[in-house]
This record gives C-alpha cells, sequence and structure tokens, in this order.
C-alpha cells in the first residue's frame, strides 16, 4: 500500500462541495505536487492528511491507518511523524524563532533543553537560517517565515513533510532557494513530500509525481513530462497560464 | 416585513442556540483537558498576571471612583433624614455584595475578554491554531485552559481588592467632607459588613471569571474572515459576556437572597 492513499474523499462547506470524490496515492519517498486553482480545495486536502478536518465521506490512510478511526492519542502519534509548512507560516507571534521550531519537542518529547537546542540549531541550518534563533517572527521577511516553518517541521523528524504552497508571495530567486531546499531536503532526509501550489516552475522543478484537482477531484496525475505532454484540454490551459479555455468558459 | 420580522427572530434564535451548543463543548472540552498531563504551571501564571497584575491600574480607578460616587450619591439621600452615619454601611454592603462584583467583571470583560478572542482569532486566521494541531497540541488545552483557570483565580482577587478600593473611596468622601471620623467609619463599615456578603460576592466573580474566559474564546476560535472578522468577533466577545455577567448576576443574586436570607 502506498504511504499515503486517499479514497473517494468528499468534503463540504456550507453546502459548497469543496472536494467530491478524490482519488490519490503517494508512494514512499517521493514528491507529490498537486496543482489547481486558488481554492480549488488543495489546502483542504492537505488538512485531511493532517487530521485537522475531517472528512464527510471517504478515506484518508497514512502509512495504512485510517486516520479517521485513531483516537487522539493515535493521531497525535501520527502528527509527530508529520511535518506541515503553511502558506503564511502559521509561526507562533507570542514565541521566538527557536521557541517556535522547538515548540513541537518541548511540548510531547521528555528532551532536555540542550538536546532540544541542538536539534533547533540543526532544524535551522538545514534551512539556512543558523543565525537568527533569538528573533521573533514579527521582523521576518515572508520567505523568511516559510523556512522557519520549514525549520519547525525539520525539527520533530518527519518522515511525511505537507508544503502548503511554498513559493507563494516571494520573489522569484527566493521561490527558486525554495525549491532547491525542498528537493535538497527530500534527498539528504528521504522523505514523502506533499506540495500544494499553482507555480508550475515550482512543480516542475521538484516532483516526481503531480496531480491536478479540478472541481473536487484528481483530473490528471503522471509524472512532470506527461503532464506537460497531455491532451487534457483543462490541464493543458491551466499548466500553460492561458486566459481562455475551459476552465474560464 | 412580517416574513423578515420573523426570519430575523429565526436567525437570533439559532444564533443563540449555536452558541450555547458551543459554549457548552468546549466547558466540556476545558474542563477534560484541565486534568490531563503535564501541567504547565507557566502558562496559568503568565496569563493571571495578565488578567490580574496588569489589570489593577484600572481597576483601581474605576473601583475607587465608585466608592466616591456611591458615598456622594448616599450622602445626598441619608443628610435629607439626617443619618449621614448610615452612609459608610450602605458603602461597604453595596460594594461588596454587587457594584465591586459587577465591574470588576465589567472592566475584566473588556480589557482581558476582548485582548482574548482578538488573540486567538487572530491566531485562527493566520493558522496558527491548526500548526498547534499538526505539533500534535491540543489547542484548547494550550490556549483555553491556562485563561479559564487563571481568569476564574484572579477574578475573585480583584474584586476583593476593588472592595477595599471601594470602601477607600467612600472613606476619603466622608472623613474629608462630611465630618465622619476616620475610626468611627471603619467601625461602621466592618459592623455592617458579614461573611456572607463577602463570601457571595466573590463567589459570583468565579464564575464571571469563567464566563469572560469560555465566551471570548468561543469567539477567538470562531472567526472567519480577517480583520474585519477578528473585529466582530472581539465586539460580540465582549457584548455576550457583559449580557452573560449581568444575567448570571441576576439569578445570583436572587440565589443568595434565599439561600442566604
Amino acid at each position: 500500500m502506498a504511504e499515503i492513499e486517499i479514497v473517494s474523499l468528499k468534503k463540504s462547506f456550507n453546502g459548497n462541495k469543496v472536494l467530491d470524490g478524490v482519488n490519490l496515492k503517494i508512494e514512499k519517498g517521493t514528491t507529490c505536487v498537486i496543482i489547481g486553482r486558488s481554492g480549488c480545495g488543495k489546502s483542504v486536502l492537505l488538512k485531511h492528511i493532517e487530521g485537522i478536518l475531517k472528512p464527510d465521506d471517504g478515506k484518508v490512510f497514512v502509512d495504512s491507518k485510517d486516520i479517521s478511526r485513531l483516537n487522539s492519542k493515535g493521531l497525535n502519534a501520527l502528527r509527530m511523524r508529520i511535518g506541515m509548512v503553511f502558506q503564511g507560516g502559521a509561526l507562533f507571534d507570542s514565541l521566538s524563532v527557536a521557541e517556535n521550531v522547538g515548540f513541537g519537542l518541548l511540548e510531547n518529547l521528555c528532551l532536555d533543553e540542550k538536546e532540544v537546542e541542538k536539534r533547533v540549531k540543526e532544524s535551522l541550518g538545514l534551512v539556512g537560517l543558523a543565525g537568527i534563533s533569538g528573533f521573533m517572527p514579527s521582523v521576518l521577511s515572508g520567505g523568511m517565515k516559510k523556512r522557519v516553518s520549514l525549520a519547525r517541521a525539520l525539527c520533530i523528524k518527519p518522515e511525511i513533510i505537507l508544503y502548503d504552497e511554498p513559493t507563494t508571495g516571494v520573489d522569484p530567486i527566493t521561490a527558486d532557494s525554495i525549491n532547491v531546499l525542498i528537493r535538497e531536503l527530500h534527498d539528504k532526509l528521504k522523505t514523502t513530500s506533499v506540495v500544494v501550489t499553482h507555480d508550475m516552475k515550482s512543480a516542475y522543478g521538484i516532483a516526481d509525481k503531480i496531480a491536478m484537482l479540478y472541481q473536487g477531484k484528481i483530473i490528471a496525475e503522471g509524472s512532470p513530462s506527461e503532464i506537460q505532454d497531455t491532451a487534457n484540454p483543462v490541464v493543458y490551459q491551466f499548466i500553460n497560464g492561458l486566459a481562455h479555455g475551459p476552465i474560464t468558459e | 416585513m412580517i416574513v423578515n420580522f420573523f426570519e430575523t427572530i429565526g436567525e437570533k434564535t439559532l444564533a443563540f442556540f449555536r452558541l450555547l451548543g458551543g459554549l457548552t463543548g468546549l466547558i466540556s472540552q476545558a474542563f477534560y483537558w484541565t486534568f490531563i498531563p503535564p501541567f504547565k504551571k507557566g502558562r496559568i501564571f503568565e496569563q493571571a498576571k495578565r488578567a490580574g497584575i496588569d489589570s489593577l491600574p484600572i481597576v483601581s480607578l474605576i473601583a475607587l471612583f465608585i466608592g466616591i460616587i456611591m458615598a456622594l450619591q448616599t450622602a445626598y439621600q441619608m443628610q435629607r433624614l439626617g443619618s449621614e452615619m448610615y452612609i459608610a454601611s450602605i458603602v461597604a454592603v453595596s460594594i461588596v455584595r454587587e457594584f465591586g462584583p459587577v465591574v470588576t467583571a465589567l472592566v475584566v470583560a473588556g480589557r482581558i475578554g476582548a485582548s482574548i478572542a482578538a488573540e486567538i482569532g487572530s491566531m485562527q486566521v493566520t493558522e496558527q491554531i491548526d500548526a498547534l494541531q499538526t505539533l500534535a497540541v491540543n489547542p484548547v488545552k494550550y490556549l483555553v485552559v491556562p485563561r479559564f483557570l487563571a481568569l476564574s483565580l484572579m477574578l475573585p482577587l480583584l474584586t476583593l481588592y476593588a472592595d477595599i478600593i471601594g470602601i477607600f473611596g467612600g472613606y476619603l468622601i466622608c472623613t474629608s467632607k462630611l465630618g465622619i471620623s476616620p475610626t468611627m467609619y471603619m467601625q461602621i463599615t466592618f459592623d455592617a459588613l458579614l461573611y456572607k456578603d463577602l463570601f457571595t460576592g466573590l463567589l459570583k466573580t468565579v464564575f464571571f471569571g469563567m464566563l469572560i474566559a469560555f465566551v471570548s474564546c468561543y469567539e477567538g476560535f470562531n472567526v472567519e474572515g480577517g480583520a474585519e472578522g477578528v473585529g466582530r468577533a472581539t465586539t460580540r466577545a465582549v457584548v455576550t459576556s457583559f449580557i452573560l455577567i449581568i444575567t448570571a448576576d441576576c439569578f445570583f443574586t436572587a440565589l443568595f437572597y434565599f439561600i442566604f436570607p
């Protein structure tokens, strides 16, 4: 069985169907990029993998476990194996960078302060921000916040990392450096990564597999080259960023 | 127009029951998580400092003026009857039984309740609550439990402090302007006050503290939209807390009237 398997997942908010039967398999150690227009439900899909949202119907299996059947203890144990990088960073305003990065360890594991400090330094080093431990999130740029958010996810040594629009809202150079970082971390740590984005350059640069979410369903999936050669007019319009086509008609 | 009228009533009734259901869920979760380890005292002390020590200046100011106003208004009536000696007892009993608890609760609801709703609301819209969950931390345990424990502990202490300052306000007026000697003022005050006055006054503030914490946290968690949503939730938290405090006060006053006649 794949490390992450989503089966007929359905979710609505106030009667508005966001996910309408999503099926997707993500193999261990691969990077899957989920593309789609803004507001199509990509982040909602990620939050189901973390167990933050509960499906209306369908199932999400992580490591063969149906996460909607896990109790809070089981869910927390699973969450300590999954790191999530939020679109805006979602750093805790009242805590310093070091406290943010070490938060998961301090709250859940009985590690002494020196061990936590060491892991925090390691994680910040991995994202290239070794010297900013004492800074508060409010003084960081958008790109730095995303990197600190990634460091926070890495600090718990996750087997799976979920990225919610990691390159949105940053300049092209920072976006590319984040892509390089995702690729490097994937090669170095052998994690399974799920990246949600609508940045096609980023998608081609980091994906082993690309899946497109449209109208609540996965309408196409394949390697970056297969997606680029697609015959599906919806996928074609999206990946080429065309104003006219089936999506906008 | 009639349809709109009934629609509005229906919407308000539904909103009230949603609030009631949501609050009940939050309260039961908060009580559950209060007894689940690990227990981090530091967070409770931090919230207690914010709610208690940092509120001292505003509580002092308001309690002092209420004491002064009470003494002057009572003097206005009592001087007509030639019964100025009763001013001290009326001020003391009114403040300890009613004004101290209610005014302190309203001040804390405005100051701390608004800040809790805005803080948790901002965390909600910036996905910090989701981030807590992804790091295997329960948001109710991390955010609600320390606030509700701190408020239900600090509000009685703040009220006791407000009672003393309020009585001191009355003392200032009576001894400086109405010709009552300091010793006599204090003697009348202590003679008039019974333990049950202090006990009933402080007991209800424990519930007021919980009300403020739960309503504010609930509104914060249910923020929708961005900054505008946070603003609306903050207003709702303060208004709902005010209404519930006054309603609960009415209930407790009636209850204590019959239990401790």
